[in-house]
């Protein structure tokens, strides 16, 4: 039980660890793109601020147990195969880039357009704008993304059980499900449910930490402003 | 320094047209330090920003450093290679200060030098530098969130003039300080206009940025600029609203059958003793109302409302002792009789 078990861990481990790479290399040009192109941006293009969109729609409202089927001749393509954990990173990958791309243009779009106008007026261009203002800026609010991306993909890593690709989901559901094994299945849970807590927290450690340096707009202080406000009103 | 011609600014949206700027003529000569002054919706905003290209100008020209930056432009909406180089030579500071809140104070005054491509090295020195000029020297390892507003102003500041500058822009770089930190403030561009020679342009609402520092000034009203001159100019102008608004005195008529003199001294004239003069020459009591001397743009200035017995008429001679004084005279409720003539001359 134990090398299965812990065989599952690695899977899953190594099929949300790449397709996470992946989706972030992929879905932060996207993202920083959508709010370039968007009206007013710096490469205001309406026509690919409309085609990107629409494309990221269709793609995130996609039920990922139908874009792995949908996907599966370009996956054989890419891989080879349509069975295994390398071939359930293709996508996983793919499922994840819209939706990591829609959590950047939020963070980005959050940027302070002084930054963007001050970097201008230094003489800086549009890339300068992208890799000294929008991304460390936002990089609190980014990390905070990567980690809601990585626990929706340890979700969709459960469905990439059923084209054999193992992991957790998989143990869960042939183990747990079908030879009612609850023990084992409770078992996959409670790791499941410790691996996204310790995701969880370590995403919002290093977002908050990051937010403590810059100390604007996190949420620590925010609660606090409240409190003291609710509290002068009383007071008055 | 700073010429703009005709410059003009539509903004354009779903069909509605807004002029911002309405054929702005602005002349600010080098090494002077330039406020204009107006309410919010004036267009000061637009203006500051079409002299860097912020914004662009839809029509006109904009020269800066005997550069013509709008043909530098170019058509597209993207600032082409030459356009920033120029940019790059112009200082701005904001008035919600802009500072990159990832980075320490340091690292913020280096980041235009970053983007001239300055080394490491070159960068650090002249950060720390800049840093002792504005006073912030022993916060060059702090983040922006730890320090105070005109702290942050002042980290603005020399940044702004990392890249060497010889025109520094100033969007309402006070309105966000408390009075005191105002003051410091504007003393500090004071100083780096006297120190380095530079050239500032600011726009402001406070009238009394203008007064503290200001060599020149210019109202602007709905995208127009309607006065606009030196300090001692504006004040030697009949009927100025810039020069009342600057040196304000109050004080209503007594009676219907009064009439009501600004008289404003300027150097030598603020010396004679005038009124008592008056009141012998002509045998008339004459009730001051208001009076006030104060300096304006590092000019001593006095400006007196006083009320004489009668109506105009019976008023002429007097006032027409007090103009001869070299004084500025407006009669209230009267039209600036001499504003044609003070224009010829």
């Amino acid at each position: 039980m134990q090398p299965l078990l812990e065989q599952a861990c690695w899977d899953t481990l190594y099929m949300v660890g790449w397709s996470t790479v992946i989706a972030v290399v992929g879905g932060l040009p996207l993202g920083i793109l959508l709010v370039l192109t968007d009206r007013g941006g710096l490469l205001q293009n309406v026509l690919a601020n409309k085609v990107i969109g629409q494309i990221v729609n269709v793609a995130r409202s996609m039920p990922f147990i139908i874009l792995m089927v949908a996907l599966m001749s370009f996956t054989r393509w890419v891989t080879g195969t349509t069975i295994g954990r390398e071939a359930a990173i293709v996508p996983l990958a793919i499922g994840a880039i819209p939706f990591f791309a829609r959590l950047v243009e939020t963070a980005v779009r959050e940027v302070d357009g002084g930054l963007v106008e001050a970097v201008q007026s230094m003489g800086g261009n549009t890339w300068t704008v992208v890799r000294k203002v929008l991304v460390p800026e936002s990089l609190p609010s980014l990390i905070a993304s990567t980690t809601t991306t990585i626990v929706a993909l340890i979700g969709y890593s459960a469905m990439a059980g059923t084209v054999g690709a193992g992991g957790l989901g998989d143990i869960a559901i042939r183990y747990g499900y079908q030879r009612f094994e609850t023990e084992l299945m409770w078992l996959t849970v409670a790791i499941l449910a410790v691996v996204i807590s310790l995701i969880q927290f370590a995403g919002d450690y290093a977002a908050r930490s990051l937010h403590r340096r810059g100390g604007r707009s996190g949420p620590g202080p925010k609660l606090r402003l409240l409190k003291a406000s609710t509290a002068t009103t009383k007071t008055v | 320094m700073i010429t703009t011609t005709g410059l003009t600014k539509v903004y354009r949206s779903r069909g509605r047209e807004v002029t911002a700027l309405d054929g702005v003529d602005l002349h600010v000569r080098e090494g002077e330090v330039y406020g204009v002054i107006g309410q919010s919706g004036a267009g000061k905003s637009s203006l500051i920003r079409c002299i860097n290209l912020l914004e662009r100008p839809t029509a006109g020209t904009v020269t800066v450093a005997g550069q013509d930056l709008t043909a530098l432009a170019g058509r597209g909406p993207r600032a082409g290679r030459e356009l920033r180089q120029a940019r790059s030579r112009i200082g701005m500071v904001f008035q919600h200060f802009n500072l990159l809140s990832s980075r320490t104070v340091q690292d913020n005054v280096e980041l235009p030098l970053e983007i001239l491509g300055k080394s490491g090295k070159e960068r650090s020195r002249k950060a720390l530098e800049l840093l002792d000029l504005v006073g912030l020297a022993d916060k060059a390892k702090a983040y922006p969130a730890q320090l105070s507003g005109g702290q942050k102003q002042r980290v603005g500041i020399a940044r702004a003039l990392a890249g060497d500058p010889k025109v520094l822009l100033s969007d309402e770089a006070t309105s966000a300080l408390d009075p005191e930190t105002t003051r410091s403030i504007l003393q500090l561009l004071r100083d780096l206009n006297r120190q380095l020679g530079l050239t500032v342009l600011l726009i402001t609402h406070e009238m009394d940025v203008v007064k503290s520092i200001c060599d020149s000034a210019a109202l602007m009203e709905n995208g127009r600029i309607v006065e606009s001159g030196t300090v001692s100019e504006l004040l030697a102008t009949p009927g100025s609203e810039l020069a009342s608004a600057l040196f304000p005195v109050g004080g209503e008529a007594s009676a219907d059958d009064r009439t009501v003199v600004d008289v404003t001294f300027q150097g030598e004239a603020a010396t004679q003793p005038v009124i008592s003069q008056l009141s012998r020459t002509y045998n008339i009591d004459i009730s001051i109302l208001g009076a006030a001397i104060d300096t304006v743009g590092g000019l001593q200035v006095g400006r007196m409302r006083i009320e004489l017995p009668g109506r105009y008429e019976d008023n002429v001679v007097p006032i027409g002792f007090l103009r001869e004084q070299g004084l500025q005279i407006d009669v209230l409720g009267q039209e600036p009789v001499l504003l044609k003539e003070g224009a010829q001359l």
